[in-house]
């Protein structure tokens, strides 16, 4: 590595390097009309989303109802950009109390140091180590499968990651000279967490939460799948492949409309995540 | 050996505060056991959950149970009179285990291979489809390629069962989902691991002293490579006991994971507690296989024990 390559990465910012990224870009597009789709629905969907048309049920799809529609004679479409405003919302907002848990916890861990920050980490460790997934089921049926607590529950077990990443990060931080000058000037803690630590970290933060979105839609889509998720009529892309599943034999469209739309933004997400890590995380380098 | 005292030592705070979150929850899942359609007459109700030693203030009903764990006691189940939750677990957990074992395995035998075959020929053909297919296996959940699978190889062709467990034709459509998803992040891993490894010095040094490249790469670099890719075992099993869950109830397994379902939906909070005790328990000495497993490869790990 010589030393104009470094100068002309350094010269120019994580945008243009992220725009360079086809595919980040155009995933970032999918994303965006999706979720504008989906949080349009009820302006735009074709049919109100629980509205029964028993006459045409389990129709295959047709100039009327471009998706076809399920065996209450539902319109698919309609119910595809219902559950997706469901399924972005558990995305988005589970990764943010995800997030939330995981820097307090992260830069708390780095903040305290010495052995209570390992033993912080090491319980980080070993929660990471057990079966999760039973405790969101258990705790969605608790409280009574509402959407709140199903946000709740799903970003509750994700901070894991974040957190060591978080404490990683702030660990460096921490030990750098601009935080211990202003260490010196005397500046309170809080005030180190606010202007030095958080625009620091927000790339890394970016990253993390990028890619935490799809772990998370995967977790509440398995559990709307075991049938312990949303609840009708209320429908979620987990929830819509599972029902799919269960008669694809006479409307294979009902399982596969679901599964591309849910697959397409898993992938796209990885995508985005994978571009925003390589252009603005100094320490990954594309090779 | 004295480490894994430790390790071993370790899990038993970890399964206490187990048992105790699941406990809370799972007696705090509204509606109890005896709840049917039909309401019990009172005094029955009283003296089963009297029987069932539900009538005790909980703080003493989860002594009892630890008491009882503790000598390999899970309780009696409530959804199956007169079978105790050891039973019922004891039925079902060769299904499950064979099913996890069958899936990690072939997961390895298709990832580990197809990630060194990538890594082989960087961005030829022989990179860019293998890795396109395991982005798509990352992308695709468990219960979408489980469907489709059954959809092509049992409903299209006929050569497969699409349901059902008594025979080994029966392994192959649930084998093949979870170990195919499982293999697609193994692969990834295996070879961004062995990018890595193969610009290291030492490498470089072997092939310089004419070692055979054949020999560079599996016996001095894939070592080196595979540590990552053994440290991910233990999260694979987790993702697996997961996957477990969707896959027996969608090929009809009478697996750990239906139980648990269905124990969740009949309220059986012994039933509950001891399946996941015992997941607990799995992932845990996983975990420390995985890590026993990278100790033995890396000499510098062991060392620092």
């Amino acid at each position: 590595m010589s030393e104009p390559v470094v100068e002309s990465l350094a010269s120019e910012s994580g945008w243009q390097r992220f725009r360079r990224d086809r595919a980040a870009v155009w995933s970032g597009w999918f994303l965006v009309s999706i979720a504008a789709v989906c949080f349009l629905s009820p302006l735009i969907a074709p049919y109100p989303y629980m509205a029964q048309d028993l006459a045409h049920s389990a129709a295959a799809p047709s100039p009327a109802h471009w998706l076809g529609t399920d065996l209450l004679g539902r319109d698919v479409l309609s119910r595809l950009l219902q559950g997706g405003m469901i399924s972005l919302c558990v995305g988005l907002i589970a990764t943010s109390v995800a997030l939330a848990v995981g820097i307090c916890y992260g830069v708390l861990a780095a903040e305290v140091g010495g052995r209570a920050e390992d033993a912080l980490m090491r319980f980080v460790d070993i929660v990471s180590t057990l079966p999760l997934t039973l405790i969101v089921i258990l705790c969605t049926v608790v409280f009574g499968q509402n959407m709140p607590m199903i946000f709740l529950a799903v970003g509750g077990v994700s901070w894991l990651t974040m957190a060591r990443i978080i404490r990683n990060q702030t660990r460096e931080l921490k030990a750098s000279q601009f935080v211990q000058a202003a260490e010196s000037l005397g500046q309170s803690r809080w005030g180190i967490f606010c202007r030095h630590y958080l625009p620091n970290l927000a790339g890394t933060i970016a990253v993390c939460a990028t890619l935490t979105v799809p772990g998370v839609m995967l977790l509440e889509a398995f559990v709307s799948f075991l049938g312990l998720g949303v609840k009708a009529p209320m429908t979620s892309w987990g929830l819509m492949i599972k029902e799919g599943a269960d008669i694809m034999e006479e409307c294979p469209w009902l399982l596969i409309s679901p599964s591309v739309v849910f697959a397409l933004t898993l992938l796209s997400l990885n995508f985005l995540g994978d571009g925003l890590r390589d252009a603005f995380d100094p320490r990954s380098s594309r090779k | 050996m004295a480490y894994v005292l430790r390790r071993l030592l370790e899990m038993i705070p970890v399964l206490l505060i187990v048992v105790a979150a699941t406990f809370f929850l799972a007696h705090a899942v509204p509606g109890g056991p005896f709840d049917k359609d039909r309401p019990l007459p009172a005094e029955v109700k009283a003296r089963l959950e009297q029987y069932y030693g539900l009538d005790q203030p909980l703080p003493v009903q989860l002594g009892n149970y630890v008491v009882n764990l503790a000598q390999g006691d899970l309780g009696p189940s409530i959804k199956y009179p007169g079978w105790s939750v050891r039973e019922v677990i004891g039925s079902r957990i060769g299904v499950s285990a064979s099913l996890g074992l069958v899936s990690l395995l072939l997961a390895v035998l298709i990832g580990v291979p197809v990630g060194v075959l990538a890594a082989s020929r960087p961005n030829s053909w022989l990179d860019r489809v293998p890795m396109g297919f395991t982005l798509v296996g990352i992308c695709v959940p468990s219960f979408v390629l489980g469907p489709v699978l059954a959809l092509i190889f049992s409903l299209g062709l006929g050569w497969l069962p699409p349901c059902g467990w008594g025979s080994a034709i029966h392994y192959v459509l649930p084998a093949c989902t979870l170990g195919l998803i499982t293999a697609a992040p193994l692969a990834r891993l295996t070879r961004g691991s062995l990018m890595e490894v193969r610009s290291l010095d030492y490498v470089r040094t072997a092939r310089a002293k004419g070692v055979p490249p054949l020999r560079v790469w599996f016996v001095h670099a894939l070592r080196n490579a595979l540590l990552p890719v053994v440290t991910y075992l233990g999260p694979a099993a987790a993702g697996l006991v997961s996957g477990s869950f969707v896959i027996e109830s969608l090929f009809d397994v009478p697996g750990m994971g239906r139980l648990f379902v269905t124990a969740i939906i009949n309220r059986d909070v012994m039933l509950i507690l001891g399946t996941t005790i015992v997941y607990a328990v799995a992932l845990l000495f996983l975990n420390l296989a995985a890590d026993l497993a990278n100790a033995a490869l890396n000499p510098k790990v062991a060392r620092s024990r």
